[in-house]
């Protein structure tokens, strides 16, 4: 996998993970790498958002392929090399949606939009490179609420210390 | 929606959501931007929590399209936090807004090689992910081995280790020599019998990845994903947690199917037959279920396992049943299944043979090229495409056509490509072919390519009998209203060679043809009208007697350009008008065009341009490229791509006025030896070759492609012969542009090359270019690595293989530019047809500054297809004896022997893989060695050599060599001589005289410019 997207229906992105550095030239000004990303994602609304709902869900896309499905409001995009297997993604795709699904209960956009960094966090238990890490829904959801626990705990703490040295220092 | 626990991060995504418009939007982010670049600035105040939430916000706006460049340090800098939560935030954020280029980056390398190494088992996790995410090059050098260490620990627990695989596998991507392959091997084998199925699935996915570049080293791994497989298959012990919609690991399966398919083939019969059980299963046991997710779980490995018996190339039976079952899924209606079963259909026809059955399912296949869906269309096309043959391309490329005008843009110009080369691949007679391409531009003018229109004129050139037929279409279509500005070209451009030749026929007089074109001039833009032009000149030479008529008219006209601002078109009036008032010379300069010398077309070339490649590609693409591409070998006298040298464009281009001012073509020959750079006189076109040779219609130079090569032929003798001694020497073109000294000696580092694997072919203060070859049989592959040594780009990077005549050499694609400190990879594959000391010859050109361009000896020389192979005395005297004399046993007395001893004799041959079997001549004066050689048409061929010396006079020894084969033979011997008598340097007197076995390939050797200059080099 190549990149992950995730777009709204209206365009807005509410997700980007590049795996790959999707910039023509390397060492390109910073500016014009973020240029270039736009565009991408430019291009790549404009190709999903127009599709109908009865069609397949690949589009060909520059040399590559743009795996998307669409979840309500939200369409998610994984973009793959030609060769590939179509399918697989797709189902990785699903499996995100139903990880985040179990996470948020019944998952809409708007825990997406709020929520944006655990969305990049579930993600990256899922895929490191552009390759599937763990394929069981268990083992995802238990590393998560390990993670959000240690969230949790360092806050407690650092809640009473920080606040002990912002008295001090006042 | 709680859950997200920070006030300000859920207050500012509200705001902005609130905002009416983007320019609201737009002032709240800067608003916000300021904020955050106030707090960051004076740090002290900030705790850690606000950090994180500034930092989360900033990836917030990133996601906006904001830029928040600023905010890179402060990301990167959470990552050394102490505590998780402010470093998640950090990895998180860094590995989402930066990529591996940034500079930044560097900076955390410590930090995360120290969470990495260090106890700390979730850091060990973020860290992970951020380098298996982002990781470049320099991650690759310093963090490889810890990573290795990790994903092999007994002690890490599995959540760590699969993170280390994949990231291993990015690694391994940025840099294949972070994995040592010889160690790495058996650590692959056993982590594939890791029972975790998170682990074994990260593993295989790093797996897939080794195996693509190396399959070789890894077989051991083999039976040990077909066991895997059988498990996956069979749901044997498969934990619940690990099933998706009841199916054990859809992605398992996948990977392991994919690996598989990078094993050229499974020898082992058990293996093989325990893999088709399964294979066989899967592709009879997948049902179509009302379930979209298991559909599709299922189906994913139904196409893997496909794929995979199409490159395990099966017996028939088993290939049947595939082709049926995809002609069952072209027709069904889930969009996705149909788009696949299309898309594996055109892949079935790379690796075999299947035509036939697949050409049942034609009807269907052009059902789907009108479906709703543009992917599926596009599929549909390229299996149509991929399917045509001589028997069935009326049928589709009529079909193409009708589509055409229908078919949305974002296909049509494939479409037209695609039309124009079936048409021309498998045109059942050239008549129709010409149909095609007219219809073609006629119904999509604006998509048909300028090389689509110069084909079609090239071909009417070279068939004299489809010179009038092509005369009377073009006639035709000039009577339709408004045509296409190509119409309008190509059909000036076919009238003004050929109309005479129907000059009997009604409306076809030289007047009427006349100013039927002269019509369209008004419509036309300025690149049409030199064509035009032409055609007048070319009519008036025809009209016999001449009508002063026409003749005024005509002449009316090239007075009237012959002010105009376009210097193109005001030449051609100015010459025109000249040439043809001197009446008879004009006859000669305008005669027809000759043949176009034959050359691979430049459609089909563009279409295989198109097909790019990815770092992975599929063993099945890689097979189909082994046998179809032929992307960079020379069979073209000019480089494949891009511009031809300067002095080739001199004489190439010199006609379009050196015809009209013979002074002007003595000028160039008179001028300083050898530099025929006469100025070209015409502003630089886009396809500057084809469209020089076709706009030049005045003819006396002949085509181009013999310019070139007399000029060729020329260079040793206007020369003299290049200094043996120096690569370099002989570019003697390029010489006066190569300012650039080389470093080092070029030969030496050649003959260095030739007994090693891997090292430096060639650097100058610009660029080095390094070399590593594998060699196994008849093939080997090289890898050349160009590296650029500035901090500027190196431009208009070429390379050219001008291979040997027994030697197949495929470089891939060199890119035109190479950037800044960076090191490309090109493979270059090559095959051994037959024995030959020919070498292969690399022409490398770059600009910097200045063109420099090198030509450079490859070490792919004899001895690297030998294999070392030791002979016991039972073996080697019946062999040795059967063979009785010449052609297949040469003895030879060698003198001018550099002086050495008999054991110094011995390394040097064990260093050419000629390995001495001691003991076996009882004289201990004498050598005796074998050894076995590989090619093409010899395959493996042992090869005998006995080598007496005489201890008196050790600058002389009788050599005998004998082999299965007399070139092979004759060969080995000189190539043995001359290592005996020159080495290392490599002025070796006078050059060893052509094969006599091989009389016939000295003319061959002059029309192959590779031989040529590989002979030079000697």
């Amino acid at each position: 996998i190549h990149f992950v997207l995730l777009i709204s229906r209206q365009g807005k992105v509410r997700l980007t993970k590049w795996y790959s550095p999707y910039t023509q030239k390397e060492r390109t000004k910073i500016m014009v790498m973020n240029a270039q990303l736009a565009q991408v994602i430019r291009e790549l609304s404009g190709l999903i958002l127009a599709r109908g709902p009865k069609l397949c869900n690949f589009v060909e896309w520059r040399d590559l392929k743009v795996v998307y499905r669409r979840y309500a409001s939200l369409y998610f995009c994984m973009c793959i090399s030609q060769d590939d297997n179509e399918l697989e993604i797709l189902e990785v795709i699903h499996y995100y949606v139903e990880i985040l699904d179990r996470y948020f209960g019944s998952v809409c956009e708007l825990d997406l939009i709020f929520n944006f960094h655990k969305a990049y966090y579930i993600l990256d238990e899922l895929l490191i490179a552009g390759e599937l890490q763990e394929s069981s829904k268990k083992t995802v959801a238990r590393l998560i609420a390990a993670q959000d626990s240690l969230i949790e705990t360092a806050k407690e703490q650092s809640g009473s210390i920080s606040n002990m040295i912002v008295q001090a220092t006042k | 929606m709680a859950l997200s626990g920070m006030r300000g991060l859920s207050v500012f995504i509200s705001d902005v959501r609130n905002c009416p418009n983007k320019e609201q939007e737009r002032l709240r982010v800067d608003k916000e931007l300021g904020n955050i670049r106030t707090r960051f600035k004076n740090e002290k105040g900030l705790t850690p929590y606000e950090k994180k939430k500034y930092v989360w916000k900033m990836l917030y706006i990133y996601m906006l399209g904001y830029d928040v460049d600023f905010g890179h340090m402060e990301a990167v800098s959470l990552i050394s936090a102490p505590k998780y939560p402010e470093k998640q935030v950090g990895y998180i954020v860094t590995s989402s807004l930066l990529n591996e280029n940034h500079d930044f980056l560097r900076l955390a390398i410590n930090t995360v090689r120290n969470d990495i190494i260090g106890r700390n088992e979730t850091f060990q996790c973020l860290a992970l992910t951020l380098v298996g995410n982002i990781g470049g090059r320099e991650f690759a050098e310093s963090l490889a081995p810890d990573v290795q260490k990790l994903l092999i620990s007994s002690s890490c627990r599995p959540l760590v280790r699969k993170k280390a695989a994949l990231c291993l596998l990015r690694l391994y991507r940025k840099n294949p020599d972070v994995v040592n392959v010889d160690g790495w091997s058996d650590r692959m084998a056993q982590l594939l019998d890791e029972r975790d199925l998170g682990v074994l699935t990260s593993s295989m996915s790093l797996l897939v990845a080794l195996v693509a570049n190396n399959h070789d080293a890894y077989w051991s791994c083999l039976p040990k994903c077909v066991k895997a497989l059988e498990r996956l298959a069979r749901n044997q012990d498969i934990p619940q947690e690990y099933t998706y919609y009841g199916i054990p690991s859809p992605w398992l399966q996948v990977k392991t199917m994919r690996a598989l398919q990078y094993f050229p083939t499974i020898e082992d019969p058990n293996t093989r037959r325990s893999l088709f059980e399964v294979l066989q299963r899967i592709l009879m046991g997948t049902d179509v279920v009302k379930n979209v997710n298991k559909n599709n779980a299922s189906h994913a490995v139904l196409f893997e396992a496909l794929a995979l018996v199409m490159h395990l190339d099966a017996e028939k039976e088993i290939m049947s049943q595939c082709v049926a079952l995809l002609g069952k899924f072209i027709a069904v209606r889930e969009p996705n299944i149909r788009y696949l079963g299309l898309e594996n259909m055109t892949r079935m026809l790379m690796v075999t043979d299947v035509q036939d059955i697949i050409k049942r399912h034609q009807a269907q296949i052009i059902t789907s090229l009108k479906d709703p869906d543009i992917s599926i269309r596009r599929r549909a096309l390229d299996l149509l495409y991929g399917m045509c043959d001589v028997s069935n391309t009326k049928d589709i490329v009529e079909e193409l056509l009708q589509y055409l005008s229908t078919a949305d843009f974002a296909m049509r110009e494939e479409l037209s490509l695609k039309a124009a080369i079936l048409a021309e691949k498998f045109a059942p007679d050239l008549s129709w072919y010409v149909d095609v391409i007219l219809q073609l531009i006629d119904k999509a003018g604006d998509f048909v390519s300028d090389d689509i229109w110069f084909r079609v004129v090239q071909f009417v050139t070279n068939n004299e009998d489809l010179q009038p037929y092509a005369a009377v279409k073009a006639r035709e279509y000039l009577d339709k209203p408004a045509i296409h500005e190509t119409m309008v070209k190509v059909s000036a451009y076919i009238l003004g060679e050929y109309s005479h030749l129907l000059a009997r026929r009604p409306g076809c007089s030289p007047k009427e043809i006349f100013s039927i074109i002269h019509e369209k001039l008004p419509t036309v833009s300025t690149s049409t009208i030199p064509i035009l032009l032409s055609t007048y000149a070319k009519i008036l030479m025809h009209t016999q007697p001449s009508d002063p008529e026409l003749q005024n008219q005509i002449w009316a006209i090239f007075r009237k350009y012959e002010s105009c601002i376009d210097a193109e078109i005001q030449q051609r009036a100015v010459e025109y008008f000249a040439l043809s008032s001197k009446g008879a010379a004009l006859m000669d300069i305008m005669a027809e065009m000759p043949k176009f010398p034959e050359r691979q077309s430049a459609l089909i070339k563009k279409a295989e341009d198109t097909e790019t490649d990815t770092a992975e590609q599929s063993a099945l693409k890689l097979r189909a490229q082994q046998q179809t591409s032929n992307a960079l070998v020379v069979t073209d006298q000019r480089p494949a791509n891009g511009t031809p040298p300067v002095s080739e464009l001199g004489l190439v281009k010199v006609p379009s006025m050196s015809n009209v001012d013979h002074s002007s073509a003595d000028h160039g020959v008179t001028q300083a030896n050898g530099t025929l750079t006469v100025v070209d006189p015409q502003p630089p076109e886009p396809s500057a070759d084809l469209l020089g040779d076709l706009l030049g219609p005045l003819a006396i130079e002949g085509p181009p492609g013999s310019a070139v090569q007399s000029e060729r032929n020329l260079v040793p003798g206007t020369e003299g012969v290049p200094n043996a001694d120096d690569a370099l020497a002989i570019a003697p073109v390029g010489e006066q542009t190569n300012t650039v000294q080389p470093i080092g000696n070029i030969a030496e580092r050649f003959q260095a090359l030739c007994l090693k694997d891997s090292g430096v072919l060639y650097e100058d203060p610009y660029i080095q270019i390094g070399i590593k070859a594998d060699w196994r049989a008849h093939q080997g592959r090289l890898v050349l690595f160009l590296g650029n040594k500035n901090t500027s780009p190196l431009v208009s990077v070429q390379a050219l293989i001008l291979p040997p005549s027994h030697l197949k050499m495929e470089l891939s694609l060199v890119p035109d530019t190479i950037p800044p400190r960076a090191q490309v990879q090109c493979p270059l594959e090559v095959i051994n047809l037959r024995p030959s000391r020919d070498v292969g010859v690399l022409d490398f050109s770059y600009k910097f500054g200045t063109h420099v361009n090198v030509k450079l000896r490859l070490p792919a020389v004899l001895n690297k297809f030998l294999q070392p192979i030791s002979v016991s005395a039972e073996e080697f005297f019946p062999q040795w004896r059967s063979i009785s004399g010449p052609p297949l046993k040469l003895q030879e007395v060698v003198r001018g022997v550099r002086p050495m001893s008999v054991a110094e004799m011995a390394n040097l041959f064990n260093s050419f893989r000629l390995i001495v079997c001691p003991g076996l001549d009882p004289n201990a004066n004498n050598l005796v060695a074998s050894t076995t050689f590989y090619s093409e048409s010899t395959r493996a061929m042992l090869c005998l050599i006995r080598i007496e010396t005489d201890p008196a006079d050790r600058t002389q020894l009788r050599m005998t060599v004998a082999s299965g084969e007399p070139t092979l033979t004759f060969e080995l011997k000189e190539f043995i001589k001359e290592q005996l008598v020159s080495i290392p340097t490599v002025s070796r007197g006078p050059a060893p005289p052509l094969p006599q076995t091989q009389p016939t390939s000295a003319p061959a050797a002059l029309s192959d410019p590779g031989a040529m200059l590989a002979g030079l080099l000697h």
